[in-house]
């Protein structure tokens, strides 16, 4: 196959990269240009965007003798990427934008270009596993489930998934992979791993929020409507946020208090004790399926990129999906995904749009 | 695969005969400042090749000033230039299609040391407008250090109207980068007038890392690296004799196959430019409407994406550049052909081919036969922009919200 490799800079790419070679494809590495202000150097754990990750991709290619491009997608990953970004968290939600770029960006702009351009499928680092199933491809968790990415894979759909590699998804564990890079003189081989939003240059969320969107300030309430401290925006909380409220009247019952709620359209936060944050039905829009669709029991669901799986049933109506959880979780933010899987295998995902206690009066939204 | 190399504007092949030379003088022991035995003869080939390399250009050896290429001697030009008249003269002025050498070096006068800085229009076909530089002058002569034109300008070959400038400019000091001119078109400092004039030595078949700047004895220039005082005391560095005679014969060997190269570069680069426009739909040829360089073409291939026509001729075989290209950081729009008038989807859709000595007829075949083929692809491979894309809850960016802006660029390649 000809086979375009995403490298990102990083060790996980240049080692897919690498394996993708090994298993006698034609492979050409690409690496994106997502960010049109990009830094020179490598700051702290944000990797992906500057151009010294630029240069390690393109070093790691000279070591596997393969061709390497730049493609500029920085307006297609501003417009969609950034600018869902800015109008989820302005709608009182919580992005997920690495889904989004696996959305927008990786399985649609880049392996759409490539395909017209006469490539058959696009390799990353990403962990997760791909197993030929009786019906097809299916997307399955990593063997190393610290590692697994395959949350954030999931929206890419069916179709896509039949042009995707992801050579890493049977390694142990990342030291592997280190090792492995090592080995074969990839100079990336003990660089750091990359966390956080790469776009979001000192890893200030909400100040790069505060710059886009401009500062809103507003109330902090609790739920029976006292105004109990100030904000500069509404948009820079997160349901189940406890830090960084700056609330200066204290709870009559002296608990810790949580965002329970943001309104965005009465740029107010709403705080209050952790009782409220604890929902068990979680209700999904955009469902995206890599399986035949449900209803499903016995299956588990997952809500955050590193959360735990949790029991549960899901049915389904159209483009919506309702989850009941065998046991209640806390924090369900809009705007995240969630994943249902069966055992390793990824069912299907959706965007979360409420969460409830079933039965209960205060609904979270 | 045997490659065809069509981008002989961003580095050409090294002669033989100045590989050779080279090598022979880079094993010489001398500092050409000793003045020991040793010294002295590493200082005689330095001057003979100041010498020769004056004699070819219609310059005085007093006028070569060596330096470590073309970028190195445009910012001699420009920020000296600037310096040495600061005080009394606090403007610069450049045509807006200059290389990054001048054009970086002026902008960075403008926001670090305070000039005034003013870009010169150009027309549809990239030429200099005299009429603004005239409306320019008629305001500003007197106020001003540097006026930078190029002889021919790197990625559209459009040959500028220098000798009109220097006319024009009065007392106020030319200078003009003819990096891309030289070898390709009859080239006299003498004659031309200028005041400064920055050429490279591997445009010519020389070395990466020597070039030069002819300055008339007049010119006031600034030094811009501070040392030993070598070079006129304009210029420090140790003198690098292997360097200086590889200019030299290289320029030699170019100088005296210029005309032949002129007119056979002229047949290949008409007949490639003939056969894409026949071949391939609502493609242009810029600045063919100009004089040009002989050997250059420059495309503009509405429906693609530069990066994605060179991905398909690099595959194929063919090497070519994008306007302006990049090698760490992502391809700018070019400034010349904004410039020119272009939008930025056009822009970022130009292809150039420069053709060099060791072009052949089996090389323009080679991308006649595959060109069409690679646009078309690009053209599939072209991603719809600017409003065509929206975000997954539907709203494509706020209007008013300024495009992202900096720069990717990091190295760039003439």
């Amino acid at each position: 196959m000809k086979v375009l490799a995403a490298l990102s800079g990083g060790v996980d790419s240049a080692v897919a990269a690498a394996r993708a070679v090994d298993a006698g494809h034609e492979v050409v590495g690409v690496h994106m240009a997502l960010s049109r202000s990009r830094a020179q150097h490598r700051n702290g754990s944000r990797g992906c965007c500057s151009i010294e990750d630029a240069s390690d991709a393109r070093r790691a290619a000279d070591v596997l003798g393969i061709p390497y491009y730049v493609w500029d997608l920085s307006e297609e990953f501003e417009d969609t990427v950034v600018a869902d970004f800015l109008s989820e968290y302005e709608a009182g939600r919580t992005p997920n934008p690495c889904v989004r770029c696996n959305e927008h960006i990786k399985f649609a702009a880049l392996l759409d270009r490539g395909l017209a351009l006469g490539f058959d499928a696009v390799a990353t680092g990403h962990y997760a596993r791909i197993v030929d199933g009786e019906h097809g491809r299916e997307l399955h968790r990593a063997v190393d489930s610290a590692k697994d990415q395959s949350y954030v894979l999931a929206v890419m759909g069916r179709e896509r998934l039949e042009r995707s590699l992801f050579p890493l998804g049977d390694v142990e564990s990342k030291d592997v992979v280190r090792a492995e890079a090592a080995a074969r003189g990839l100079s990336v081989s003990a660089k750091p791993d990359s966390y956080d939003i790469c776009f979001v240059a000192d890893g200030d969320t909400r100040g790069f929020l505060a710059a886009r969107l401009g500062e809103r300030p507003g109330e902090i309430v609790d739920s029976s409507g006292a105004v109990v401290g100030t904000h500069q925006g509404a948009y820079g909380f997160t349901v189940g946020q406890r830090r960084g409220l700056g609330i200066t009247t204290p709870a009559s019952d002296g608990a810790p208090r949580y965002v329970v709620a943001t309104d965005p359209a009465a740029n107010r936060v709403v705080v209050g004790p952790a009782a409220l944050l604890s929902v068990d039905e979680i209700t999904g829009g955009d469902v995206v399926w890599l399986a035949e669709p449900g209803p499903f029991q016995d299956v588990t669901v997952q809500v955050r990129a590193h959360g735990e799986p949790v029991a549960a049933t899901v049915e389904v109506d159209g483009g919506t999906l309702v989850a009941r959880l065998a046991t209640p979780l806390r924090g369900i933010a809009a705007g995240q995904s969630i994943v249902v899987y069966r055992g390793t295998r990824v069912l299907g995902q959706a965007s979360i749009t409420s969460a409830a206690r079933a039965g209960a009066v205060g609904a979270v939204r | 695969m045997t490659a065809t190399y069509l981008d002989h504007a961003a580095t050409t092949v090294v002669r033989d005969e100045v590989a050779h030379a080279y090598a022979e003088d880079l094993r010489r022991l001398g500092n050409p400042s000793s003045v020991h035995s040793f010294g002295r003869e590493a200082r005689r080939v330095l001057e003979e090749s100041r010498e020769q390399l004056a004699a070819d250009l219609g310059a005085h050896p007093t006028e070569v000033i060596f330096t470590a290429g073309g970028t190195e001697a445009d910012n001699l030009a420009v920020v000296g230039g600037f310096h040495a008249a600061r005080g009394t003269r606090p403007a610069v002025a450049i045509s807006a299609v200059e290389h990054h050498a001048v054009l970086d070096a002026a902008h960075w006068l403008g926001s670090a040391q305070g000039a005034e800085v003013t870009e010169l229009a150009v027309d549809r076909e990239g030429v200099l407008d005299l009429d603004a530089l005239t409306a320019y002058l008629a305001s500003a002569a007197e106020r001003t250090a540097v006026l930078a034109v190029m002889w021919a300008n790197n990625e559209t070959g459009a040959l500028q109207p220098v000798r009109e400038v220097v006319a024009a400019a009065g007392g106020v000091a030319v200078h003009t980068d003819a990096v891309q001119a030289l070898g390709h078109v009859p080239l006299d400092f003498a004659e031309i007038g200028v005041t400064t004039l920055a050429l490279s030595g591997h445009k010519v078949g020389a070395p990466v890392g020597v070039g030069a700047l002819l300055a008339r004895r007049d010119a006031a220039l600034a030094p811009v690296l501070h040392g030993g005082g070598q070079e006129r005391g304009i210029r420090s560095g140790t003198l690098d004799a292997a360097g200086a005679r590889a200019l030299a014969l290289a320029v030699r060997l170019a100088v005296a196959e210029q005309a032949s190269e002129q007119a056979r570069l002229g047949e290949l680069r008409d007949r490639l430019q003939a056969g894409v426009l026949a071949a391939i739909p609502e493609v242009s040829a810029r600045s063919a409407g100009a004089d040009r360089l002989p050997g250059h073409l420059l495309l503009t291939i509405p429906g693609t994406d530069a990066d994605a026509v060179l991905f398909g001729l690099d595959a194929a075989g063919v090497a070519a550049s994008s306007g302006s290209a990049c090698t760490a950081g992502v391809t700018q729009p070019s400034h010349v052909l904004l410039a020119m008038g272009d939008d930025v989807r056009t822009a970022r859709s130009a292809v150039r081919f420069t053709l060099g000595r060791t072009t052949t007829e089996a090389d323009i075949d080679r991308v006649l036969a595959v060109l069409p083929g690679v646009v078309e692809r690009a053209r599939a491979a072209n991603l719809p922009r600017q409003g065509a894309s929206v975000t997954r809850s539907g709203q494509p960016r706020p209007a008013g919200e300024p495009a992202p802006s900096g720069r990717g660029r990091v190295a760039g390649v003439r």
